[in-house]
C-alpha cells in the first residue's frame, strides 16, 4: 500500500464510522442510562442511583432479579455440564483414527447452523405432553409414569431448555476439541505407549491435561452467550418465563421490562437499563478471564 | 491410541457416535416430515415417515401469507449486510496489515474490543439512536447493526490472512503504475479468496438466523424477516402443526443448503475465532 495519509484514513473511516456509532457507543452509553428514567422515546430524567436502590428495596423487582441470575447461572451450569462432557467423550472418540471422522463431525454441527427459535419451537413440540414424541416414546416402553408436562413442571423446565440449548451447540466442543487433539504430537503417545500405557489411561494423562485450556474456551463462549440468551427462553416458555418464572433468566427479565409490558403499564426504560448493565458487567468478566486463559495458552506447550 | 488394529471396543465406540447422530438428526428429521403430513395424520402416526405426502402446507404459506414477501425481505437483510460488512471490513483489514504505525496498533485493538460483547446489551441507546435516524421499522435498520456488530470478527480474520501475504507482490504492481485500489482488487482479494468465503459463510447464516433484532425493531407485518414472520406465526397458529411445520423446515432450508456446500468454511471460521482468537 502507498504509504499515504489520505489513503489509510478513506480505507478505515467506513468501517469506524459504523463500528464507533452502531456498537461500541451503544455499549458503553447504555451503561450511562441506568442513572436516568423514561417510558420510552421522551425526555430522560436524571434520577442518580435511584434505579439501582429501587431493583435492590423493591421486592417485585427484587425477587425477579434473584430469581433471574439463579436461573441464568442454572442454566450456564447444565448447558456446560452437557456440553463439555458429551463434546468431550464424541470428540475422544471421532480422534480414535475411526472411518467416517470428518461425516460424524459434519452432522454433530448441523444444529448449531439452524436458528436459535427453531430449535427452540422444535424441542417444545418433542417435549408437548401429549403427542411429543419424548412421551409417545416413554410409553412405548412402558414408561408412563414418567411421560410428564416437561416445560409445564418446574423442576424440569429449566432443564429440558438447556438439553434442547446443549443439543444445539454440542458441535462446537466437538470441533474445538478435535482441533485441540490434532494438536497433540504423536511422539507423546508413542512414548507413553514404551511406558505401557494405553486407551483410556492415556488420555487422561496426555490428552486430557493438554485440552483443558480448550474446556476454558468453550466455558466462556457459552458463558457469554448463556448471560445473554432471550431466543431459547422467548421460543420455549414465552417472557415471562414459565411456570411461574423457573425458566427466568436476565435476558428474558430485560426484555419484559422494556418492550413486553402488558398494556396499559408504561415501561420502565431506566429499570431495564440497569438489568442490561448487570448483564454487561457479567459477560465482561467471562471475557476477561477468557482473554486471560488465552494469554497463558500462548506461552503454553 | 494410535494403531490400526481392530479392537472390540470400536463397536462400543461406534454404537455411540451413530446413537448420537440419530440424537442429531432425529428433531430435523421430525420437523420436515411433519411438514410433508396432513394434520389428520400428524396425530395418527406422529413420529415415522408419512404415508401420504402433502405439500398444502408450504402452498398455504405462499399463497396465504406473504412468505414471498418474508422471504424476499431475509435475503434482501441478509446479503445487503453481507456484503457492505465485506467491503467496509476489506478496505479497514487492508489497511490495518499494511500500515504499522502506533495509530494502526491502536486501531486493530479498537476493532477488536467488540469481538466478544453482544450487542444486544446496548439495545436501549440503539434503539434511540434508530429512532433519531428514523430507521424504526425500517429494513435499513437491522442491516446496519448486523454490519456494525460483525466488523470485528470479520476484520480480525481478513487481518490475519492479508498479513501473512508478502509485501514484494504489491510492490511489484506498484511499480507497474498500478494505484491502491487496483492492487487491492488484482492482488490481494484473489489471494484471501478462502478467507473471503469464510467470512461470506460465517456472517450469512447468523444474521440469517437473527430475530432478536427483528423483533424488537420491526413493527410493520409486510417488513417481517422471514424468521421474525416464523416466530410470530408459531404463537398465533400453534395449533395447525401442518403449518407450523411447514414454516419451520422453510425457515431453515437456506442455512441448511450453505451448510451443504460451505461447512468447511464454517469451521474454519470457528477454529479461527476461537482458538487462535
Amino acid at each position: 500500500m502507498k504509504r499515504s495519509k489520505s489513503i489509510f484514513a478513506i480505507f478505515v473511516l467506513p468501517a469506524f464510522i459504523l463500528y464507533t456509532l452502531f456498537m461500541l457507543y451503544p455499549l458503553i452509553s447504555s451503561l450511562g442510562l441506568s442513572f436516568f428514567s423514561w417510558t420510552g422515546y421522551g425526555a430522560k430524567t436524571y434520577v442518580g442511583l435511584n434505579n439501582f436502590i429501587k431493583l435492590f428495596t423493591r421486592p417485585e423487582h427484587f425477587v425477579r432479579f434473584i430469581g433471574a441470575i439463579k436461573n441464568n447461572v442454572l442454566f450456564f451450569i447444565y448447558t456446560i455440564l452437557f456440553q463439555n462432557i458429551v463434546g468431550l467423550i464424541l470428540a475422544a472418540f471421532i480422534n480414535l483414527n475411526i472411518k467416517g471422522a470428518k461425516f460424524f463431525r459434519s452432522v454433530y454441527f448441523i444444529p448449531t447452523t439452524l436458528s436459535i427459535v427453531v430449535v427452540g419451537f422444535l424441542w417444545k413440540l418433542i417435549y408437548n405432553p401429549i403427542w411429543g414424541p419424548l412421551n409417545v416414546g416413554l410409553r412405548a416402553i412402558g414408561l408412563d409414569s414418567m411421560a410428564m408436562a416437561w416445560l409445564g413442571n418446574e423442576s424440569t423446565a429449566l432443564i429440558c431448555i438447556s438439553i434442547a440449548n446443549a443439543w444445539q451447540y454440542v458441535g462446537i466442543p466437538v470441533i474445538l476439541f478435535l482441533a485441540g487433539m490434532q494438536g497433540i504430537p504423536d511422539e507423546l503417545y508413542e512414548s507413553s505407549e514404551l511406558d505401557g500405557a494405553t486407551g483410556i489411561k492415556q488420555f487422561w494423562k496426555i490428552t486430557f491435561p493438554l485440552i483443558a485450556p480448550v474446556i476454558f474456551i468453550i466455558t466462556t463462549i457459552v458463558f457469554v452467550s448463556n448471560f445473554s440468551a432471550f431466543e431459547i427462553i422467548y421460543a420455549m416458555t414465552g417472557t415471562l418465563g414459565a411456570p411461574n418464572y423457573s425458566t427466568d433468566i436476565l435476558g428474558t427479565l430485560f426484555y419484559r421490562i422494556c418492550f413486553g409490558q402488558r398494556l396499559g403499564t408504561p415501561p420502565d426504560m431506566g429499570m431495564g437499563a440497569v438489568i442490561a448493565s448487570c448483564m454487561f458487567i457479567i459477560i465482561v468478566v467471562g471475557v476477561l478471564i477468557w482473554f486471560k486463559i488465552y494469554g497463558e495458552r500462548e506461552t503454553g506447550y | 491410541m494410535r494403531t490400526k488394529r481392530f479392537k472390540p471396543q470400536y463397536i462400543i465406540i461406534y454404537f455411540v457416535l451413530i446413537l448420537y447422530t440419530f440424537y442429531t438428526i432425529y428433531p430435523i428429521f421430525l420437523m420436515v416430515v411433519t411438514s410433508l403430513k396432513s394434520n389428520k395424520e400428524i396425530f395418527s402416526n406422529p413420529s415415522g415417515f408419512p404415508i401420504d405426502v402433502t405439500f398444502s402446507g408450504f402452498e398455504t404459506l405462499f399463497r396465504k401469507e406473504n412468505y414471498t414477501i418474508y422471504f424476499a425481505n431475509s435475503f434482501y437483510v441478509t446479503i445487503m449486510s453481507s456484503v457492505i460488512l465485506l467491503g467496509v471490513s476489506l478496505l479497514l483489514a487492508y489497511a490495518l496489515s499494511r500500515y504499522t504505525d502506533k495509530l494502526s496498533k491502536f486501531l486493530y485493538f479498537y476493532f477488536l474490543a467488540g469481538m466478544m460483547i453482544p450487542l444486544r446489551l446496548g439495545l436501549l441507546t440503539l434503539n434511540d439512536l434508530l429512532y433519531n435516524l428514523k430507521l424504526i421499522d425500517r429494513l435499513w435498520g437491522i442491516i446496519i447493526i448486523y454490519i456494525a456488530m460483525n466488523i470485528p470478527f470479520t476484520m480480525f480474520i481478513l487481518t490475519g490472512f492479508i498479513k501473512m501475504i508478502p509485501n514484494t507482490l504489491e510492490e511489484s504492481a506498484f511499480i507497474d503504475g498500478a494505484n491502491t485500489w487496483k492492487v487491492l482488487r488484482k492482488v490481494i482479494i484473489p489471494l484471501i479468496k478462502p478467507a473471503i468465503a469464510t467470512v461470506i459463510v460465517y456472517n450469512f447464516i447468523p444474521i440469517w438466523n437473527d430475530v432478536y433484532f427483528p423483533l424488537i425493531f420491526i413493527k410493520t407485518k409486510e417488513k417481517r424477516t422471514l424468521m421474525l414472520a416464523v416466530t410470530m406465526f408459531f404463537g398465533q397458529f400453534s395449533t395447525n402443526w401442518n403449518l407450523v411445520f411447514s414454516a419451520l423446515t422453510l425457515a431453515c432450508v437456506p442455512v441448511l443448503i450453505i451448510y451443504l456446500f460451505g461447512s468447511k468454511y464454517l469451521i474454519k471460521g470457528l477454529l479461527a475465532g476461537a482458538v487462535k482468537g
